[in-house]
């Protein structure tokens, strides 16, 4: 167990590792920053001396490492567009995100395992024939063309919640949340559908054909044959084998839900750290896209770490082997 | 005689298809006394398990009983519905599957999937409950039962999963136990005690079990009825000494003629002719343009010496750390020219590991192989070309050993091609001489090995392996995957190849009395190791090793079968 | 082919209406996408074509200046709507299509490499594709796409998008087919008639292309299915975002990108129809993937 867990403790800094170099190579070779950085007016002695001050005359590894040692302390440098610390940007933005992203994966979760267990459940009833088709279009449907309907359709149309922002916000600590004003509350309510409904769909599917996988597992026809009740093998014996592996893609699902918060903060115009990256990516703002990429991975591994050690407690073959 | 406990009449199973209704199961009816053992027997597709799965309503829809009666201790149990029908598996009809290992819940502990039994039956409290399981387990003879109690499935193995498995299925008392194959899956050694603990539980409880095989010998030491089946119907039926002793059917005597015999070595192997399954095969035909002109000065072939295997078991980054399993340990052997050796022992004695080595499918640790005075490890890629030529090999499973997206005629051919033997204009005539020769039909180069059954398509496999006429023949468990009627068809024709093109063999097996039927000399092999070799009839009449002699016991007892059908197949010397 | 025609899946599949609806669909839009430049009216792109003063024409009607009518009204700049649909799904059609072969390519070279040799190469490929799982496909191709932006001089930028689309998607999408090809290699290695063949003494790329590459096709096919609903909806969404196809070019994304601004004053039909025959699209292909999976797994049935 516990040797388990520190294998997947050393994959994860080595994904950080990774998603660091990434990082750090786009700084280095994508664009010059000194052209960023200073204008059209500039000498060679002013080159010269940013150029030292920011190490770039050092070897590749020693400015990598430099970059860590700043990337770990919340150093990212400055955003050539806003021209202000990025690490200061993003905090202000990361609220906004983590509560969208909060809201829509409660969401995505219990409508989507919910789901996915009736239809895999009542697998030849009409009801779950309906899910699965609605499910095939949701698929199919681009999560900003969901966003465009909704206010369309609950902003234009019928104006019951507001088409873009976050509404009133409460600052506590640095924290500003829209959890505690009823406009704030309202205003999650079409971004958290939009992003969450992508989600749902992927994981009502999953769980349901995972479910129907261990269905035809041996151990259920024996649970049958033992005379079991359809009820004790549904949510005791198929269910918790089933989540064996919905646990992993679904630790996944969550890790994506911020990156695809990108999209739907566009199209509710939501000051979070999507919008940034987005309006990063249009104006090769290098600073922004790298620590970007950084906060989401860190955010990734950290989600998997605990997957992973979640995975280790419910199928004792893994507690085993370690 | 005592009244039935269970009583199937005329019972019919249907799955409707796309080319019409199929019927697996057809007319069937048989009785089950308390503490009677009724095997039922036949080929696969014969409908016999599907017949148990019928009785406890565990069919796999669309399949349904369209017709036939179930009675259970006088109440007729077909026509229940869904709910009722559940209320009876587990507590009135038990049912044991095939496979331990995909038997019990991975989640659960051998303990809390007791519990939950006894408690849904019997209603007992968690306390008596658990009682009551370490009891089962310790009936079963699991060692430490409390301390079992609670560990998970994988931490047992599958001769003792598959007693967890029996102990759950004696959870709640049944009248009825309905045992799917119970052994197939498990080494001889482990078959035979659980076969035991069966007998002896019947007996004790007063249970009446049905026993689904496909092998003779478990339905001769076990049961006491047996009923045999051909596709979908019962054939014959009756007490299992007078069935298997005079037989009246047809079907049942080519059957029981085909159950290869550890006593007498026989010339041929004798085939079930039963529903025209007959083939004729021309080897001697192929004898007559075989180039036989090879042969090794010495009179030996191949030379094996302290051959060894070893696998990683525990990786790490220092050596030091890693941790190895040795699968063949310092095996030494000698195969002389014409000669049929057999490697036999359970799984994992590291057999076929043997076998893929001297096949070139997998490096070899330490040892040497010589082939003809030619040293393996001095050979370059020419000479292993040629050495490639002439070894080959046929494998256990006939469903994998062909590319199912390459036609049988490109499948025969990729030797010739690779070998670059003949030209392209004259491969085409030489595969289908070669096809003809092992008893295909004329357009069979055109199809695919999914239109072919097991043994046809281990005959292709034959084909493929003779195309570069070697001289030596690697049989791993060529028949372990077929029924016995397609096994004495596909010996026959390993003797033929024996016999009329003096091809030298080795032959692997875990089946005892093919052995006898098929070597000149056995080694036996046990945890990599090479333990006894022998002239083959003194390894059977006097084992020299304890190991060989608890092997040779394990073997079913046959003397109650038929002798007369074989009775003229005798050898000559 | 009369094995084809013969067997179960083409059985299944005659007897599927929504497979055969789908794939319908799917064969008109790709044909309509192939043939754009003979069934469109204008060609959107020539600006000789182009009049000002048709912009902003609803459907079926006539155009209040020009008096000309217009089957699905005009965009903005006074562009039929029904001609910049074919134009923009031949472009959203384009980038779907490269994008998936290319990642179908170098997925199945990576699984087949992985799957037939394990040890380090193994390793690597499939630690490298962990890492990129980790990271959800549309990030990773707008990462792509920004950095391949940041690189490209900025007069090449407009002309060099459609082909950093397809890369970034492409990129983005690899490790799905060389995971599912590696598994499938695993397993038809162990099997026996690898065995044989390497014991006829073919080589490793013989054996990998002969005898695996044939029986892997299957969840193969199934996945490119589905890829290519998700690589014209990831296409879309980039453009969408205005990290895409640029106006110059529009892809279906694109279009709706610049009717969204219209929809709220009114002028629905400049985003409705775009986002219909995306919608149309998608819908398509994916019910097809869906029914190809449950068609080519028999256990699923």
């Amino acid at each position: 167990m516990f040797s388990f867990i520190a294998k997947r403790v050393g994959q994860s800094v080595l994904v950080l590792l990774i998603t660091g170099l990434v990082a750090f190579s786009m700084f280095t070779f994508v664009g010059d920053p000194i052209d960023n950085m200073l204008g059209q007016e500039r000498t060679m002695e002013d080159v010269e001396r940013l150029r030292q001050q920011l190490g770039l005359d050092k070897p590749f590894v020693v400015q990598y490492v430099r970059f860590l040692e700043q990337a770990v302390q919340g150093n990212f440098g400055i955003s050539y567009r806003q021209g202000r610390p990025v690490a200061e940007i993003l905090l202000e933005r990361a609220p906004a995100t983590l509560e969208l992203a909060a809201v829509s994966s409660i969401f995505a979760i219990v409508l989507g395992i919910g789901l996915g267990v009736f239809t895999a459940i009542r697998r030849d009833g009409v009801a779950a024939h309906v899910i699965m088709s609605a499910s095939l279009i949701g698929v199919s449907l681009p999560t900003f063309l969901i966003g465009i309907l909704l206010i369309y359709v609950f902003s234009v149309e019928l104006g019951w919640f507001p088409s873009f922002g976050r509404g009133e916000t409460v600052d506590i600590g640095g924290w500003s949340t829209g959890f505690l004003t009823v406009t704030g509350l309202k205003a999650l309510v079409l971004p958290s559908i939009t992003l969450g409904l992508y989600q749902m769909t992927l994981i009502m599917r999953l769980v349901r054909s995972e479910m129907l996988e261990v269905m035809r597992q041996d151990y259920i026809r024996f649970a049958k044959a033992r005379g079991l009740s359809n009820r004790v093998i549904n949510f005791r014996h198929a269910l918790k084998n089933t989540m064996v592996p919905v646990i992993t893609v679904i630790g996944l699902q969550l890790g994506s839900i911020i990156a695809f918060a990108i999209i739907t903060e566009t199209v509710f115009q939501w000051p979070g750290v999507g919008l940034l990256f987005i309006n990063a990516i249009q104006f090769v703002d290098i600073p922004v896209m790298a620590a970007y990429l950084m906060l989401i991975s860190v955010m990734f591994v950290a989600i998997n770490l605990l997957v992973d050690i979640l995975y280790a407690f419910i199928d004792p073959r893994l507690r085993g082997a370690a | 005689m005592s009244e039935p406990v269970l009583s199937i009449r005329n019972l019919t199973v249907e799955i409707p298809t796309r080319h019409g209704i199929f019927k697996p199961v057809e007319d069937v009816s048989y009785d089950i006394r308390p503490g009677e053992i009724r095997g039922v027997v036949g080929e696969s597709g014969a409908g016999k398990s599907m017949t148990g799965n019928a009785i406890i309503g565990l069919l796999d829809p669309p399949a349904r009983v369209s017709s036939g009666e179930v009675w259970l201790n006088g109440r007729r149990i077909d026509q229940l519905d869904a709910e009722e029908k559940r209320k009876i598996r587990g507590k009135e009809i038990a049912m044991i599957f095939q496979d331990p290992l995909t038997s019990l819940n991975p989640l659960y502990t051998v303990g809390e999937q007791l519990v939950e039994t006894i408690q849904l039956h019997l209603g007992l409290s968690q306390s008596a409950a658990k009682e009551r399981a370490i009891a089962l387990l310790d009936r079963v003879r699991i060692p430490n039962p409390t301390e079992r109690f609670d560990q998970y499935p994988h931490q047992f193995s599958g001769g003792m999963r598959q007693r967890v498995v029996i102990a759950l299925a004696l959870c709640s008392e049944p009248s009825v136990i309905v045992a799917d194959e119970p052994t197939t899956a498990l080494d001889v050694s482990v078959q035979a005690q659980v076969l035991d603990l069966i007998k002896e539980l019947a007996r004790e409880r007063n249970v009446g079990v049905i026993l689904v095989t496909h092998d003779m010998g478990v339905i001769a030491d076990t049961t006491d009825q047996v009923t045999v089946m051909y596709s979908g119907k019962v054939v014959e039926q009756g007490a299992t000494r007078q069935i298997l002793g005079a037989p009246t059917h047809e079907y049942t005597k080519s059957l029981i003629a085909a159950v290869p015999r550890p006593q007498v070595k026989l010339h041929r192997f004798p085939q079930v002719s039963y529903g025209g399954r007959e083939t004729t095969f021309k080897i001697e035909e192929l004898s007559r343009n075989w180039d036989r002109s090879l042969s090794s000065e010495s009179g030996t072939l191949l030379q094996v010496d302290g051959l060894t295997k070893r696998f990683l078991q525990k990786g790490a980054l220092l050596p030091s750390r890693r941790r190895y399993f040795t699968a063949v340990d310092a095996v030494s052997f000698d195969i002389k020219d014409g000669e049929v050796f057999g490697l036999v022992g359970e799984s994992g004695s590291g057999k076929s590991t043997v076998a893929r080595m001297i096949a070139t499918l997998m490096p070899i640790d330490a040892g040497e192989i010589t082939f003809d005075g030619e040293k393996m490890s001095a050979m370059g890629a020419s000479e292993l070309a040629r050495y490639r030529r002439q070894i080959q090999m046929i494998f256990q499973d006939p469903y994998s050993s062909l590319n199912p997206r390459m036609s049988v005629g490109d499948i025969v051919a990729e030797p010739l091609i690779h070998h670059k033997i003949l030209s392209r204009a004259e491969v085409a005539p030489r595969v289908r001489e070669l096809l003809d020769h092992v008893g295909l039909a004329s357009d069979a180069h055109r199809k695919y090995p999914h239109e072919f059954s097991g043994g046809q398509r281990q005959r292709i496999s034959i084909a493929r392996a003779l195309a570069t006429q070697p001289r030596f023949l690697i049989c791993d468990e060529p028949t372990s995957a077929l029924d016995v009627s397609i096994q004495a068809q596909i010996l026959n024709i390993l003797k033929d190849l024996q016999e009329y093109l003096g091809l030298t063999m080795l032959f692997i097996s875990h089946d005892l009395p093919v052995v006898r039927q098929m070597c000149d000399r056995v080694g036996v092999m046990r945890q990599g190791k090479l333990v006894e070799m022998q002239e083959t009839s003194a390894l059977f009449e006097a084992p020299k090793t304890a190991y060989t002699r608890e092997l040779l016991d394990l073997m079913p007892r046959l003397d109650q079968l038929s002798e007369e059908e074989i009775a003229g197949l005798r050898a000559k010397g | 082919m009369r094995r084809f025609l013969n067997s179960d899946i083409f059985y299944a599949f005659r007897t599927s209406p929504v497979a055969m609806a789908s794939a319908f669909v799917t064969v008109l839009l790709v044909l309509a996408a192939v043939f754009a430049p003979l069934i469109a009216l204008t060609n959107p792109f020539d600006p000789a074509s182009l009049n000002l003063m048709n912009g902003f024409t609803p459907p079926m009607e006539p155009n209040a200046f020009t008096g000309e009518t217009f089957l699905l009204g005009t965009d903005d700049q006074g562009r039929d709507v029904y001609s910049t649909i074919l134009y923009g799904m031949r472009i959203s059609l384009f980038v779907g299509v490269a994008a998936v072969m290319f990642a179908m390519i170098l997925g199945i070279f990576l699984g087949l490499l992985s799957g037939y040799f394990g040890g380090w190469t193994e390793t690597i490929i499939m630690r490298a594709a962990d890492v990129q799982l980790t990271f959800p496909s549309i990030l990773v191709a707008m990462l792509i796409f920004g950095i391949a932006k940041g690189v490209t001089p900025v007069e090449y930028r407009d002309q060099m998008a459609i082909w950093v689309l397809i890369l970034a998607i492409g990129l983005s999408d690899w490790v799905q087919f060389a995971r599912v090809v590696r598994g499938a290699t695993l397993v038809e290695k162990s099997k026996d008639y690898v065995a044989a063949a390497r014991m006829i003494g073919r080589s490793p790329l013989t054996i990998m292309l002969r005898h695996i590459l044939p029986n892997v096709l299957s969840p193969v096919l199934v996945i490119a299915t589905i890829s290519l609903a998700l690589a014209i909806i990831a296409e879309a969404t980039l453009s969408f975002l205005g990290v895409g196809a640029p106006p110059t070019q529009p892809s279906l994304g694109t279009l709706i990108r610049i009717g969204q601004g219209y929809l709220f004053s009114g002028e629905w039909w400049i985003l409705f129809f775009p986002a219909c025959t995306l919608l149309a699209l998608a819908l398509a292909v994916n019910l097809l993937g869906d029914w190809l999976r449950d068609a080519l797994n028999p256990r699923l049935r």
